[in-house]
């Protein structure tokens, strides 16, 4: 009997990074839209809205990124 | 029997365990979409059988390993693969029955398992396949699930916990449907492969396919076909369980759910190792849940479903052996086993008519398991 620890291992890794990592840039990206809504509503943001804005969109695009990755990862 | 008549006694069969995997894993993408009124449970039936069909063509390392791997293919026959689906189905009716969301897979396997034993001996059973590809991944992945969900849901409030709360709500609202469709299409990749290593396995031992072969395309498209009707037929009851029994479920936890079941079952799906997208489903929603606050999982309900999964495999491989055993008597006990199996089908579904889960009263819980009061992770 030969367990493929190296094979458990990477989904182990892979699984942590990428589930966390996803979570984490989309928390970041809807701080950096907060601080649109929080100059509409007249509240101090600690980012100010093109900043924000600029957060979000690099976030996401990396989002899109890691699920475009894994995409690939299953279809190739 | 005939050869060709049993072959497609248990493609048939084979289909039709299938379509339970679909109805019975609906839970495992859309739960949490739907208890958080990210989705109306329709528009998520829909999104979740159009993705598992997708899914199903995405993919065959799963398909491989059971149809080469977990039983000595030349030492099998037809009717010992339909004993052991006998098994699987009659297990994931019981469980849908009484809203448990237990492992299609591991009944699928204990079936098959329980069958291969009676049939051929333990000489049959490749014992060191089922503790590296089926048994080692049921410990590890739901744990796993449950430490990225859990991690993931803390990051989550800490990150937006000073952010503007309608941004915060409409954007993970929005994330899940990502998320929740990303689970259908990595159920897709994992699940509809094992009724495609079913079939394929009974290509197989009917001397269709040569060993080793892999799916054909027929194959995988009928597979796809039915986890995809069956998931879109919703199962209603696992739904209800995993949505609102388990944890009082908000956006930012349905997203960590899914998030980390997607990864944990594709990052597997690609290495081969047939987990089950249940368990998976189930530990990340108690990660997330815990995520939030420990006090707000029901630690009772999390009993109740550990304990089936730990009965899951054996009580498949009991039911398969004894399908195995009638059935091997000839012709007749394989035409008994069959209108028995129908028999208790349909008094499953009979008794599930008392107290109907549809779409419309799927997250209507009742008033006696009240959840734990709401305490934010403080910034």
């Amino acid at each position: 009997m030969t367990i493929a620890w190296g094979s458990l291992g990477i989904v182990v890794l892979a699984s942590l990074a990428f589930g966390v990592a996803v979570v984490a840039l989309v928390a970041f990206a809807l701080v950096g839209l907060s601080a649109r809504q929080a100059t509409t509503n007249g509240a101090r943001a600690a980012l100010s809205p093109a900043v924000g804005t600029a957060v979000a969109v690099v976030c996401l695009a990396a989002v899109a990124a890691i699920v475009g990755y894994g995409l690939w990862i299953i279809v190739s | 029997m005939d050869l060709t008549l049993i072959v497609v006694v248990v493609i048939v069969t084979a289909l039709l365990f299938d379509f339970t995997n679909g109805f019975h894993d609906t839970a495992n993408a859309m739960a949490t979409s739907i208890a958080t009124g990210a989705l109306r449970p329709k528009t998520a039936v829909i999104i979740a059988g159009a993705l598992n069909l997708v899914g199903a063509f995405l993919s065959v390392e799963v398909a491989r390993t059971i149809s080469s791997g977990l039983v000595d293919d030349t030492r099998i026959t037809p009717v010992v693969i339909f004993a052991g689906l006998v098994g699987a189905i009659l297990w994931n009716l019981l469980t849908w029955l009484l809203g448990l969301p237990s492992s299609s897979s591991h009944a699928l396997f204990g079936g098959l398992i329980g069958a291969t034993l009676v049939a051929a001996g333990t000489g049959a059973v490749h014992f060191g396949a089922v503790v590296t590809k089926v048994l080692l991944p049921a410990v590890i992945s739901p744990v796993l699930a449950g430490v990225v969900a859990l991690l993931a849901t803390y990051l989550a409030y800490r990150v937006t916990a000073t952010a503007d709360d309608g941004t915060v709500r409409k954007g993970f609202k929005a994330g899940q449907i990502v998320s929740a469709s990303m689970v259908a299409l990595a159920h897709g990749t994992n699940d509809a492969q094992k009724t495609m290593g079913i079939i394929t396995l009974t290509l197989i031992t009917a001397g269709v396919l040569a060993p080793d072969s892999g799916p054909p395309f027929w194959v995988i498209a009928s597979a796809g076909l039915a986890i995809a009707l069956g998931t879109y037929m919703g199962g209603w009851r696992i739904i209800r369980t995993l949505g609102k029994r388990v944890s009082d479920i908000e956006t930012p936890q349905g997203f960590a759910a899914e998030t980390a079941s997607t990864a944990v079952i594709l990052a597997s799906s690609h290495l081969g190792f047939a987990l089950s997208t249940t368990q998976v489903a189930t530990g990340a929603i108690f990660g997330a849940g815990a995520g939030r606050r420990l006090s707000t999982v029901r630690w009772g309900v999390a009993g109740q479903m550990a304990l089936t999964w730990l009965v899951t495999l054996p009580a498949a491989a009991v039911v398969g052996a004894a399908a195995a055993w009638a059935a091997s008597t000839g012709t007749a006990g394989t035409v008994i086993v069959a209108v028995v199996a129908v028999a208790v089908a349909v008094g499953i579904y009979a008794a599930s008519r008392r107290r109907p889960v549809t779409a419309e009263n799927v997250n209507d819980v009742p008033a006696a398991t009240p959840a734990p009061a709401e305490q934010p992770i403080p910034a």
